[in-house]
């Protein structure tokens, strides 16, 4: 390393993880300061996730009932002390329904947009940065599938492959990967013009290490926003899935799965059996929201929505 | 005219390729799927020899990319042949369910647009107030919550704890459905006859699909609106016209709002889509006989040539509303070059 030799604009175009946490922390602390509302909105996302992926961990911290417990009360009984959020129509404990349903739901969004990070980055990457014949075909068969209603191919991929929780993720993520592509795509594509990949390519470096080196570490700070965006979306389109009926074999606790349940009694004035998985559904969802949206405000300010 | 003309043509045979990639990969998920039409309609029980016999009358036994060319073959007539579970044309269903649909989606855009652009307004003139921070909380609230839940708390509110309006289907019992045959759109078909007690009907059974559709959507053009007006507001014509003295008002929504809307235009396009997954969703809750239950019940019965025409009509749908906003925008916006 020439960091004593080397002046500050040289270091900062070296890539370094270390250096790009420190980095990072610095534009942190600085835009606690200077954003005090996108920050506090970043800092809400983040406690609302906490205390939902806390639950998936620890869900006997939380409640004492089982999920597929029948006995754990009378039928369809409202709020009460025993029972928080009331019981459903086979005598199981709604809370507790919830609480084990959180695994569910954030482990198959969180999955699922991982899955299409994992396939959308390097095709988006790959194909911005080659061009020619084969970006054509690759994007045309992308922006297909972006146009397109998202929910009727997940139906589609959910049907074809049957109930369970790994194929519902597949259904999830096979929606998103054109997200991830359409956007490192383009973002390579301007990055391709910079002054410092064309210096990169003059001084010979080999092209993975140009993808790696220089326009990766570029393209990452947008993809953290979309992905955290993301996972809010696939929250909702898994929610959607299970809660048409394709999503996950009977017995295992999921919030969608439930309101469709509590949907069956509501002309009768069972509000609760709907009214939590619903509610949960939103705050997790927006916990990813808000999440971004701070992320976004603090990592691309040129980005700022006054 | 010309120039929108050759546009236009340009942008129909642009939308071929997507026809095809989708039809293609819808093509081969239904047949990769396990199940088919055959063993859904016989159930498990019929013996071997009857199955083998009625695959090969609907086609099932060639290989697939036979069948594929078949099928383009029989598009390209503008043919969607025939369902392989009922006695029906697919044109036959799908033309029955699609006024639904398209009723449903554009009463709830007139919601979104009704609800989102006046807040956005508001909110770009309150700017960082407590009504601002109000209104870009609803915002983002509403752009959290799932459609079907949403469909789910308007029914319980006004269908069930304040009985107001009806909680599914399109018209009530009482009503003869031979009342609908002219357009299938009801609204239209009931006007058409003069008939304004069944209009009425029809329109309370539409107020709380629409309004789950159109509160959800609305979020994102809350924010849109806002944006664009902020920006707008800034301009140095918007300061030319309050220097001569134009009242407020009218800057705001003659001058300002008229410019803001372009971009406004073009994220209908984009939110269109959303619109109609969120359509098939509102659908299940409503019992709404649309598209999405058409699609869902067929998938179930594995209607290959069904299914297929269902997602044809989707992207067909699709891409006509955005060539429509593309064209409308070339329209309003003389800038654009098409």
């Amino acid at each position: 390393m020439n960091a004593t030799s080397g002046g500050r604009e040289i270091r900062a175009a070296k890539y370094s993880p270390a250096g790009a946490v420190a980095a990072l922390f610095r534009r942190f602390s600085e835009a606690a300061r200077r954003y005090r509302i996108e920050w506090w909105i970043l800092v809400a996302g983040v406690v609302v996730i906490a205390a939902i992926v806390t639950m998936t961990l620890f869900p006997h911290l939380f409640t004492h009932f089982r999920p597929e417990d029948m006995n754990a009360g009378p039928q369809m009984k409202p709020p009460s002390a025993a029972h928080l959020m009331g019981t459903d129509n086979l005598g199981r404990d709604v809370w507790s329904r919830i609480v084990y349903g959180a695994q569910t739901i954030l482990g198959v969004a969180i999955a699922a947009s991982l899955a299409s990070a994992l396939i959308g980055i390097p095709l988006g990457l790959v194909s911005g940065f080659s061009g020619g014949f084969g970006d054509k075909v690759i994007s045309l068969i992308m922006d297909s599938i972006y146009s397109f209603p998202g929910l009727i191919l997940a139906i589609a991929f959910a049907a074809m492959l049957g109930p369970g929780v790994i194929n519902i993720t597949v259904a999830v993520a096979v929606v998103y990967v054109p997200t991830y592509f359409r956007l490192v795509r383009g973002q390579t594509l301007s990055i391709k013009q910079e002054l410092y990949v064309e210096a990169a390519n003059a001084i010979g470096a080999r092209r993975p290490t140009v993808l790696a080196k220089y326009i990766f570490p570029n393209v990452i700070a947008t993809v953290v926003v979309v992905f955290s965006l993301n996972i809010a979306d696939a929250i909702m389109t898994e929610a959607a899935l299970s809660y048409i009926g394709l999503g996950l074999p009977a017995g295992i606790p999921d919030w969608g799965m439930d309101l469709s349940m509590g949907k069956k009694f509501l002309p009768s004035g069972v509000w609760w059996m709907i009214t939590y998985p619903g509610l949960m559904i939103m705050i997790l969802a927006l916990g990813f929201t808000m999440l971004g949206e701070g992320l976004s405000e603090i990592l691309n300010p040129r980005l700022q929505e006054y | 005219m010309r120039r929108i003309l050759n546009y236009f043509l340009m942008r129909v045979l642009l939308t071929i390729p997507m026809l095809f990639v989708l039809l293609t990969l819808v093509f081969v998920v239904l047949r990769v799927m396990p199940g088919d039409p055959v063993s859904a309609m016989l159930g498990g029980h019929a013996p071997e020899y009857v199955i083998q016999q009625k695959k090969a009358e609907l086609g099932l036994n060639k290989p697939i990319f036979e069948q594929y060319i078949d099928y383009l073959g029989q598009l390209a007539h503008g043919d969607l042949g025939n369902s392989m579970i009922f006695v029906e044309r697919v044109s036959h269903p799908i033309a029955q369910r699609l006024p639904a649909t398209i009723e449903l989606t554009l009463f709830g855009l007139i919601v979104t647009l009704g609800i989102g652009i006046p807040l956005g307004v508001r909110a770009s003139r309150k700017r960082r107030t407590a009504q601002d921070f109000g209104i870009r909380f609803y915002a983002n609230i509403v752009y959290c919550i799932p459609v079907f839940w949403m469909g789910l708390i308007l029914q319980m509110v006004f269908g069930v704890l304040l009985p107001i309006f009806p909680i599914a289907g399109r018209v009530g019992a009482r009503i003869i459905s031979s009342d609908f045959d002219r357009t299938g759109f009801y609204v239209l078909d009931t006007l058409m006859k003069g008939n304004f007690a069944d209009l009425g009907d029809v329109l309370m059974h539409l107020v709380l699909p629409a309004f789950t559709l159109g509160i959800t959507l609305s979020g994102v053009f809350v924010r849109l609106t806002r944006a664009n007006m902020l920006d707008v507001l800034k301009s140095d014509y918007v300061l030319a016209s309050r220097a001569r003295g134009v009242p407020e008002r009218r800057v705001v929504y003659k001058h300002a709002l008229k410019n803001a809307l372009i971009p406004i235009v073009t994220m209908l396009g984009l939110q269109f889509s959303a619109l109609l997954a969120g359509a098939i969703l509102t659908e299940t809750t409503f019992s709404w006989p649309g598209m999405g239950r058409l699609l869902l019940e067929r998938i179930y019965l594995r209607d290959y040539p069904t299914v297929q025409g269902v997602i044809i009509v989707y992207a067909l749908f699709v891409s006509v509303v955005s060539l429509i906003v593309d064209i409308v925008y070339a329209i309003i916006d003389p800038r654009v070059q098409l």
